[in-house]
């Protein structure tokens, strides 16, 4: 009996902590959010409940334009970000040697020790029409006149790879490292070659890795604000930087607690329409690896 | 080791605490620069019972803070003359000022009265004036001689080389470079959208022509100092440390007037600290410590004689920038009515939203 009280105390002070992680932090806060959410302002310091400020979205092509804009775009970082770490992640995990192989890792995380601003302004002194691109290719030769770099969508999404790659390749070598190096060598003995044996072996032992980077570097991506703001031009506009401006510009922070519901309910409904196609769960993937 | 360590350090800040028992803490919440660290020290010098607290902010960010709390967090707040009424009617953010306690004889009369005009609520002053400065342009002398009105951003012959920030600065002044009084039409808000509709138009036409939006002086100074553009709009400020740096580059008060802020001071409601924050504002306007004041900020005291005050060559800059009859111009921020926030960003959303011809 004792013994039993004693058991049932540690597990609750165990799950203590993230009981009011989650309740304090997560949970409470969206209440209020949801709440502010629903009044609309009919006057000063007069406010109705209803739905207008969702309906307003819908009404004003402008956000949702931004909204789609934005998905597609942290889309596109998602697929890059993919493309580029998963060579990254086999070599670390299956072709270096163990001791190369913590060197490869740390020079992955060296540029997480830094900043994001840091590094947006890095990207900046780079890419700028007198930046350190620009000017050595005059040096060189190849270019006549300075070219702009900064201020279009291409830098946006090259920082913001640049930005989430390491959340990609972190899960993806968790899981290539589990797999055994016979399964591609008995691929290879019953004739397989190389794309073969990466689409039917290494890509489907991968896929639960290969997803949960997806969900996360997806919804790093859409919900980032600096590296947008810092690298766009004139008609990036970003979903976030819409619900900072209605929030502190503005003043309508009914209308940006309903944006922010509906970039939580927009990436939703992304990565479940994702988990679908792939044929994957939440728990196979993010909770796994 | 390591344990002691940690338990020496977790011994000595509960000591520290602790230690001075009355000790009183002056929250100030202010822009970048508004408290350089030699005025902080010697006013915790002169005062040792209190210290300062700083917080670097812009008049969005102040005012979303304290609606946040209510009015709680902070003990002096310092936000433009046109940011208090409105804001006091509709979300309750400050308390009333008790002029008695500041020396109101130190600040320049004009400015006062305009900024007790602009915040009286009630017959209670909400604020009183501490700096005030200008936006208008700046510009390249040598290679872009012609900027001397706000629509010459958008003049084609400096296509790819000008910038402007994407608020509500700009919309005002093209919007009096268009011929309109957009403050006059405050009272009439459907005036007032026909006026942003225009300027929108304008300014959507514009995008062509400028190379990026800047967001923070950062940027601003980086682009004309590297040559990428050849004139912007900007904070008076930004010009004058410039011009420091690059005698080319001068502030040009554009010809429909420069727009003019002041920044103030006001007690936000449940502030707890209302001596110390009225100490440090009769500490501020001191003569010696304005000067301090002004060579940080590069804005003009709000005090008789600011201007003498300014450091030598931010005193140059402004004698190079304006004359009499550019000063007789100005044009002071108005109140913003409520209401005039969401209208205005609904048309920054649409201009920056628009693909242009790019």
């Amino acid at each position: 009996m004792m013994q039993n009280d004693i058991k049932r105390l540690s597990l609750f002070l165990l799950f203590a902590p993230f009981a009011l992680w989650i309740i304090l932090l997560i949970v409470l806060p969206h209440l209020g959010m949801f709440y502010i959410s629903l009044q609309e302002k009919v006057g000063p310091r007069v406010y109705e409940f209803g739905l207008a400020n969702y309906i307003n979205f819908f009404n004003e092509p402008i956000y949702w334009n931004t909204l789609i804009r934005t998905g597609s775009m942290s889309m596109l970082v998602t697929v890059l970000a993919l493309l580029l770490g998963f060579p990254i992640a086999y070599y670390i995990a299956k072709i270096a040697g163990n001791r190369t192989r913590g060197a490869l890792f740390l020079m992955c995380l060296i540029p997480l020790w830094v900043s994001d601003l840091i590094r947006a302004f890095g990207w900046i002194l780079l890419l700028r029409e007198t930046g350190i691109i620009s000017s050595s290719l005059q040096w060189a030769g190849l270019i006549n006149t300075p070219i702009e770099f900064l201020y279009n969508d291409a830098a946006v999404i090259m920082g913001l790879v640049y930005t989430v790659i390491l959340f990609m390749i972190v899960p993806l070598v968790s899981t290539l490292d589990g797999m055994d190096n016979s399964m591609i060598e008995a691929g290879y003995n019953l004739g397989g070659n190389g794309p073969t044996v990466l689409r039917r072996i290494i890509i489907p032992y991968a896929m639960p890795g290969i997803v949960s980077g997806c969900i996360v570097v997806f919804m790093l991506t859409a919900g980032s604000y600096l590296t947008p703001i810092l690298l766009g031009g004139k008609n990036s506009s970003w979903f976030t930087e819409q619900i900072y401006d209605q929030f502190i510009t503005r003043y309508n922070w009914e209308s940006g607690a309903a944006f922010g519901f509906l970039l939580l309910a927009f990436t939703s409904l992304v990565i479940w329409g994702g988990l679908k196609l792939s044929g994957q769960t939440l728990n196979s993937t993010v909770a796994r690896s | 080791m390591i344990m002691k360590l940690a338990i020496a350090g977790l011994l000595a800040t509960t000591v520290m605490a602790a230690g001075p028992a009355q000790a009183e803490t002056l929250r100030l919440l202010t822009w970048g620069s508004y408290a350089p660290d030699e005025l902080v020290k010697k006013f915790e010098a002169a005062n040792p019972d209190i210290t300062v607290e700083v917080t670097f902010s812009n008049n969005e960010e102040m005012i979303a803070k304290l609606r946040a709390t209510g009015g709680a967090g902070f003990d002096l707040a310092q936000p433009s003359h046109d940011r208090i009424y409105a804001v006091q009617q509709e979300y309750n953010i400050y308390k009333p000022l008790d002029l008695s306690k500041i020396n109101v004889d130190a600040m320049q009369a004009k400015l006062l009265d305009g900024v007790k005009a602009n915040t009286t609520i009630d017959g209670e002053v909400y604020a009183v004036p501490h700096q005030w400065g200008t936006s208008g342009l700046m510009a390249n002398k040598t290679s872009a001689p012609d900027v001397k009105a706000w629509g010459d951003l958008c003049d084609p012959q400096y296509k790819g080389k000008t910038s402007m920030r994407l608020k509500r600065t700009i919309l005002l002044g093209m919007a009096f470079d268009m011929g309109e009084d957009p403050f006059a039409a405050y009272a009439d808000l459907d005036k007032y959208q026909t006026i942003l509709d225009k300027v929108a138009d304008k300014l959507i036409s514009c995008k062509d022509n400028l190379k990026a939006y800047w967001k923070g002086g950062d940027d601003l100074s980086a682009m004309m100092m590297s040559g990428e553009i050849v004139a912007s709009e900007t904070w008076d400020s930004t010009a004058y440390k410039l011009h420091g740096e690059n005698q080319d580059i001068v502030f040009v008060p554009p010809k429909t007037g420069a727009l003019a802020w002041i920044d103030t001071f006001a007690i936000p409601r449940k502030g707890e600290a209302d001596d110390a924050a009225y100490k440090w504002i009769n500490f501020v306007l001191e003569p010696e410590n304005v000067k301090i004041m002004s060579a940080s900020t590069g804005a003009i005291a709000a005090v008789e004689g600011g201007k003498d005050l300014l450091p030598d060559d931010k005193k140059a800059a402004v004698n190079a920038s304006f004359t009499d009859d550019d000063i007789n111009n100005l044009k002071f921020f108005a109140n913003i009515p409520a209401g005039v926030e969401d209208m205005e960003g609904k048309t920054l959303e649409k201009i920056k939203a628009a693909t242009g011809s790019e």
